[in-house]
């Protein structure tokens, strides 16, 4: 691998019937990426179920309860590395019931990838599947119309599936989709370009996903610095040093910036960005730094350092999307802990807006039940101010989780508006 | 202008940082889980950069089970005094002679799954809310579902079906009196990743790593190393190999591979053609198909 080589995080929703299991198993089979003992269990297993050949979708099996049921519960992470990027896949479950799950997986993503049964065409689970990736804003989509083995790998019935498609996600945000017509099965434009469908000019999957532009998917305007932790060594060589360690949520930073530390509102200028290797000029997003100031100023876990020309907003009252992760369901005006980057306050929800049925995408105002996996816009009050941008602009800074403090349990995932 | 943009092993680098500064913040009392192998090594050069120039502000703690390799030991030795940090250690020996756990028997036999006890009670008499370990996905299925931050009960059990969503960057190690965590930093870090981070930051790793010549037999497909522990059977015989290890555990169950490669260039282009995966040589992974998940449910790394 080259060293200027980058890391692209995809997710992959669906389940067995969709093919996904065979695609992720195609990907990383063509890709080179199976090892010997792993290709020998699995063949082991074929045999030992009765299938035909190699059962690629046996490589993505999980825990001993996902074995026993055949089916994807929980997100398992898989890895492979081709002479171009570093991939890493967020393989989740396509159920309806398994939507925190996804919603998860969703939120670390560059690229969504949406399986399409041929046959099928745009179901209820695609749409739901491409909602979730729009609510999660994940930049890229690659929607792959698979089993085409199955239709004659017909050119007209891939088209069919792309308009209908389309009729539905103008509704969605989504800013760069692509359709790959393939056969998971038969590893047909997975890996390798499809010998049967000479009529598709575009780039297979995997070459798609080699060369996609992610360098854009952070933002690179709003530098925003989460304090995680304060360092102070107190030692010989460092008696005075008085560092804010913490990772660039977005936007870069340069020595000599002037800077407000928020919520206090104190400004002062960047002394300097230093790593245990260097000091360095500048940082930028997901650098982790340590940022030491011209000025002694009281800053602490929690506090947000921002280029003072460009601030984020300091409210107590926000609208979120709110997908609830937990069994139990939202108590009416109960108090959870909420946490914003590294900051953590009481927050209240206050009311709900409305929910989306997410079959059909259709808001229900009158229901004002959140349970798991319900999705809503809410409206929460906060004890403190948080210092957000809208998800839109920021999935770091624009995202926040609720947690219940009588079980400690993460229970709900918000998108601000 | 320059590129605004991480390679692959500076994002893992950056996440890394990020989870061990998340780990001091939110807990009261973390330790680094350190073994003496590439990983928790890994685990310790990412914390000491995560901290700088502050020196690493919690402990080591080994979990010794006697049967060691004597190079891990002094390797370990010298890191501790290298970073100034205070050393915990936990014994096998003594959960034996306690009698809290009992020596498996016949050939083999390995302290393997007794680490678990000794693992817990040494958590639970240092009062350690959060065990920080160098386990990474891609090595194992029961390792691909876990969490950044892992929550286990007050038995020290890991429920994988009942694990707490992680979205984003967002962690929350939140638990009552009693529970701990533990916290993965190298998560997402594959095999080949690791060599070629120690390999780009120049990191020191125990000789056995490299390739050398060895007392070995040849058993369960790996070259088992000779020691005061290993008993032999009737069909096994000694012989001298040059070999190296790929991953490092007790010297009772880790197995070596023939190899010339003694730089971590050669290591590294060596791995890349690997076509095992790393834990294909290590007995304790074998026992069965859902081996590691069942003692990761128990208390396990």
């Amino acid at each position: 691998m080259l060293d200027n080589n980058q890391l692209l995080r995809f997710t992959t929703a669906g389940s067995v019937d969709d093919g996904k299991s065979t695609l992720i198993g195609r990907l990383l089979y063509d890709s080179k990426s199976i090892f010997e003992d792993q290709l020998q269990a699995i063949e082991n297993t074929s045999k030992k179920k009765g299938h035909d050949g190699v059962d690629l979708a046996l490589f993505t099996d999980g825990l001993k309860d996902e074995r026993e049921q055949g089916i994807t519960i929980d997100v398992a992470y898989r890895y492979f590395t081709t002479p171009k990027r570093k991939f890493i896949i967020a393989d989740t479950p396509g159920h309806i019931q398994y939507t925190r799950n996804m919603v998860t997986g969703a939120s670390t993503a560059n690229a969504a990838i949406i399986l399409v049964d041929a046959r099928h065409g745009v179901i209820e689970q695609t749409k739901r599947h491409s909602f979730i990736a729009s609510l999660l804003q994940i930049p890229h989509i690659i929607v792959c119309i698979n089993k085409m083995d199955l239709v004659d790998y017909s050119e007209e019935a891939y088209n069919k599936v792309i308009n209908q498609f389309e009729e539905f996600s103008s509704k969605l945000l989504v800013h760069d989709i692509r359709f790959i017509p393939i056969s998971a099965l038969n590893g047909d434009n997975v890996v390798n370009r499809s010998e049967t469908m000479k009529w598709y000019q575009g780039a297979p999957l995997l070459h798609t996903l080699e060369t996609m532009h992610i360098s854009s998917d952070i933002n690179k305007v709003d530098a925003r610095f989460p304090v995680q932790t304060v360092l102070r060594p107190q030692s010989e060589s460092h008696r005075d040093y008085r560092g804010y360690a913490g990772r660039v949520a977005s936007g870069i930073f340069r020595v000599g910036d002037e800077v407000t530390i928020m919520p206090s509102g104190f400004t002062s200028k960047i002394k300097t960005i230093d790593t245990l290797k260097d000091s360095l000029e500048e940082a930028y997003a997901p650098m982790s730094v340590s940022i030491t100031l011209e000025d002694d100023i009281d800053i602490s876990r929690g506090d947000m350092i921002v280029r003072s020309n460009n601030k984020p907003e300091p409210v107590q009252d926000i609208e979120v999307m709110l997908c609830w992760l937990h069994n139990n369901p939202a108590k009416p005006r109960a108090k959870y802990s909420i946490r914003h980057t590294s900051n953590e306050q009481k927050a209240m929800i206050k009311d709900i807006v409305y929910k989306i049925n997410i079959e059909t995408l259709d808001r229900n105002v009158d229901d004002k039940d959140l349970k798991m996996n319900d999705i809503s816009k809410v409206k929460i009050r906060t004890t403190k101010p948080l210092m957000i941008d809208s998800y839109r602009e920021n999935r770091t800074t624009g995202s926040i989780i609720l947690i219940d403090d009588t079980t400690n349990e993460t229970v709900a995932a918000g998108m601000i508006v | 202008m320059s590129k605004y943009y991480l390679n692959y092993l500076d994002e893992l680098e950056s996440e890394a940082i990020y989870i061990l500064r998340e780990v001091w913040a939110q807990f009261d009392n973390p330790v680094i889980l350190f073994s003496g192998g590439k990983d928790s090594i890994l685990v310790t050069h990412l914390a000491k950069k995560a901290f700088y120039p502050a020196k690493i502000p919690f402990p080591l703690m080994h979990v010794d089970t006697g049967h060691n390799f004597p190079e891990t030991i002094q390797f370990r030795d010298d890191i501790i005094k290298d970073l100034g940090v205070e050393l915990i250690v936990g014994s096998v020996q003594e959960s034996i002679d306690e009698g809290r756990v009992a020596e498996e028997k016949g050939k083999n036999a390995t302290r393997n799954a007794l680490q678990i006890t000794t693992l817990l009670d040494a958590i639970e008499y240092n009062k350690i809310d959060c065990a920080i370990g160098g386990g990474r996905r891609d090595e194992e299925k029961a390792r691909a579902k876990e969490r950044f931050f892992s929550h286990r009960d007050d038995f020290g059990q890991w429920d994988p079906k009942n694990q707490r969503p992680e979205l984003w960057n967002i962690f929350n190690g939140k638990h009552f009196e009693g529970e701990h965590f533990r916290a993965f930093p190298i998560s997402n870090w594959t095999e080949m990743d690791v060599w070629n981070y120690i390999k780009r930051e120049n990191i020191a790793i125990p000789s056995l790593y490299f390739a050398h010549e060895r007392e070995v037999v040849w058993r369960q497909d790996s070259w088992i190393p000779n020691s005061e522990f290993l008993v032999l059977e009737d069909n096994e015989e000694i012989v001298t190999k040059k070999i190296r290890f790929r991953t490092l555990g007790d010297i009772t169950i880790t197995g070596g591979i023939e190899s010339d490669a003694d730089t971590l260039e050669k290591i590294a282009d060596e791995v890349s053609g690997m076509r095992q995966t790393e834990r294909g040589n290590r007995s304790d992974d074998k026992r069965s198909e859902s081996a590691m998940e069942d003692r990761k449910r128990q208390g396990y790394f």
